[in-house]
C-alpha cells in the first residue's frame, strides 16, 4: 500500500476586523492596532450624562484641543493591556531584585545622616506628588476621547501609583519600617514652606477642567522638569556622596521615565502639527504651567541641588519642547 | 547570481521584522506560507537594528531574530546594528 501525503493551504477568511481594514487596508493587522483603533463608542449613547447633560458620554469637545482623527495619536511603544502588563511585569521584577538586595545586604548602613536627612526631605515627600499625577492621569483617560490616548493616560496613571509606592518603600527602608520617614515626609508636604508651592501647582492640576491641558502641566512641564532634578541630577549627586546604591532603587522610575518620554514626546508632536491653534493653546498652556512650576520648584532645587539645577531642568525641558515643534 | 532568503514564524513579532526588512530593502519578496514568512532578494539582505525597533516601539536586538527565526540562506555579517545576507562569490 502506498501512501500519499498532501498538504492542503488554509487561507484565512480575513485578515483583521472590518474597522481596522478601512483604516489599513486589507491586510494582517497588529495586536496593537485591533486593540487600539475605534474601539470606544462615537455615537448612538441612550443617555446624556446627567452630570454634564450637554455633553455626550465620550465627547470631544472636553478639550479645546481640537483633530481631525483622534486617532492619530498613536503610542510609539504600541502598548495595549498585554504588552503593557507583560512589559511592567518584567521591570517589577528587575526592581523588586534590587529592593531585596538593597534590604537583604544592609546597604541602607553605608548611607550617612545626611543622605537620609536629604532622601526623606526631598525624595519621599514626591510620592504624594506622584499621586496627583496619578490622579491628573486618570483624569485625562476618562474624560479624553479616542482610545488610543486613553489607554495610554490610563497605564501612566497607574505607573505613578507604582512609582508612589517605590518611593514609600524607600521611606520604610530608611525608617527601619516603623513608618516615621513617611510621616515626616508628609508634614514636609503639608506644612512647610519649601513644597508648599508644588503642593499648590498638584492641587490646580486636579481642579483643572480641560484634560488636554492637565495631561501637558503635569507630563509635559511637571514630569520633565521634577525628573530632570531628581533621577539625574539628584541621582549624580548621591553618586558623588557615597550613596549610588539609592540608585538602585530610583532606577525604575529613571528606566521608566525614558520609556514614558517617547509616548509623552509623540503625542506633543502630534497635537502641535495638527493646526496653528492647536499649536498656540499647547504653547499657552506650556508657558503658564511652565511659570508656575518653575516658581514652585526653585526653593526646592536650589536647597536639593544647588543655583543652576533648575535652569540644566529647564534646558531639558526647552529641547524636548522644540523637537516636538514648540516656540518656533 | 542566486537568492538569498530567510524565513520567519509567522507570529505578531515577526511581524514587525518584516515590515522594517521591507522599508529597507524594497526588492525583496515577502512569501507568506501557513505559519511561516519566507523573504528572499536576489544579491543581499539586510536587518537594520534601527528600523525593527522603530516598528516595535522598543529596544531590539539583532540577536533576538533567532528566536523567531526558521532558516537562512547567504554568507551572514551580524554585528550590532544589523544583520545581512549575501553570497561570497
Amino acid at each position: 500500500m502506498t501512501l500519499e501525503i498532501k498538504t492542503a493551504t488554509l487561507d484565512s477568511v480575513r485578515n483583521t476586523f472590518a474597522h481596522i481594514e478601512r483604516r489599513f487596508g486589507d491586510k494582517p493587522a497588529t495586536r496593537y492596532q485591533e486593540a487600539t483603533y475605534d474601539v470606544q463608542s462615537e455615537n448612538y449613547f441612550h443617555y446624556r450624562p446627567l452630570w454634564q447633560p450637554e455633553k455626550e458620554l465620550n465627547d470631544p469637545s472636553r478639550t479645546a484641543i481640537k483633530m481631525e482623527d483622534w486617532y492619530a495619536f498613536r503610542d510609539p511603544r504600541q502598548m495595549y493591556y498585554g504588552t503593557y502588563v507583560q512589559q511592567r511585569a518584567k521591570m517589577q521584577e528587575v526592581a523588586e531584585n534590587n529592593y531585596s538586595f538593597f534590604e537583604k545586604r544592609s546597604l541602607i548602613n553605608h548611607l550617612s545622616d545626611e543622605v537620609k536627612a536629604k532622601l526623606i526631605r526631598y525624595l519621599v515627600p514626591l510620592r504624594h506628588m506622584e499621586q496627583a499625577a496619578n490622579l491628573n492621569n486618570m483624569y485625562a483617560s476618562s474624560y479624553g476621547y479616542g482610545t488610543a490616548i486613553t489607554q495610554a493616560c490610563l497605564f501612566n496613571g497607574m505607573d505613578r501609583l507604582g512609582v508612589a509606592q517605590y518611593l514609600s518603600r524607600i521611606g520604610l527602608i530608611l525608617d527601619g519600617n516603623s513608618g516615621d520617614a513617611l510621616t515626616e515626609a508628609k508634614l514636609f508636604w503639608m506644612k512647610d514652606e519649601l513644597w508648599q508651592g508644588l503642593r499648590a501647582c498638584a492641587e490646580e492640576m486636579t481642579v483643572t477642567e480641560d484634560w488636554f491641558e492637565v495631561l501637558i502641566a503635569q507630563d509635559v512641564v511637571a514630569d520633565s522638569l521634577i525628573y530632570d532634578l531628581y533621577y539625574h541630577q539628584f541621582d549624580a549627586w548621591l553618586q558623588d556622596n557615597q550613596a549610588q546604591d539609592v540608585g538602585m532603587l530610583t532606577e525604575f522610575m529613571q528606566v521608566w521615565s525614558k520609556e514614558s518620554n517617547r509616548w509623552v514626546d509623540a503625542v506633543l508632536k502630534t497635537a502641535a502639527a495638527e493646526s496653528d491653534e492647536n499649536k498656540a493653546l499647547l504653547e499657552q498652556w506650556i508657558m503658564k504651567w511652565k511659570t508656575k512650576l518653575m516658581q514652585s520648584l526653585e526653593a526646592i532645587s536650589a536647597e536639593m541641588l544647588g543655583g543652576d539645577a533648575l535652569r540644566a531642568a529647564e534646558a531639558v525641558l526647552n529641547k524636548r519642547l522644540a523637537k516636538a515643534g514648540l516656540f518656533k | 547570481m542566486s537568492k538569498v532568503y530567510i524565513a520567519l514564524q509567522d507570529n505578531d513579532e515577526s511581524r514587525y521584522i518584516v515590515a522594517a526588512i521591507e522599508d529597507d530593502n524594497p526588492d525583496a519578496t515577502v512569501i507568506y506560507m501557513p505559519a511561516m514568512i519566507r523573504i528572499e532578494n536576489e544579491g543581499s539582505l539586510t536587518i537594520k537594528r534601527e528600523s525593527v525597533e522603530e516598528q516595535m516601539g522598543r529596544d531590539w536586538d539583532v540577536q533576538e531574530l533567532h528566536i523567531n527565526l526558521i532558516t537562512l540562506g547567504g554568507n551572514v555579517d551580524e554585528d550590532d546594528d544589523a544583520l545581512s545576507l549575501h553570497w561570497n562569490e
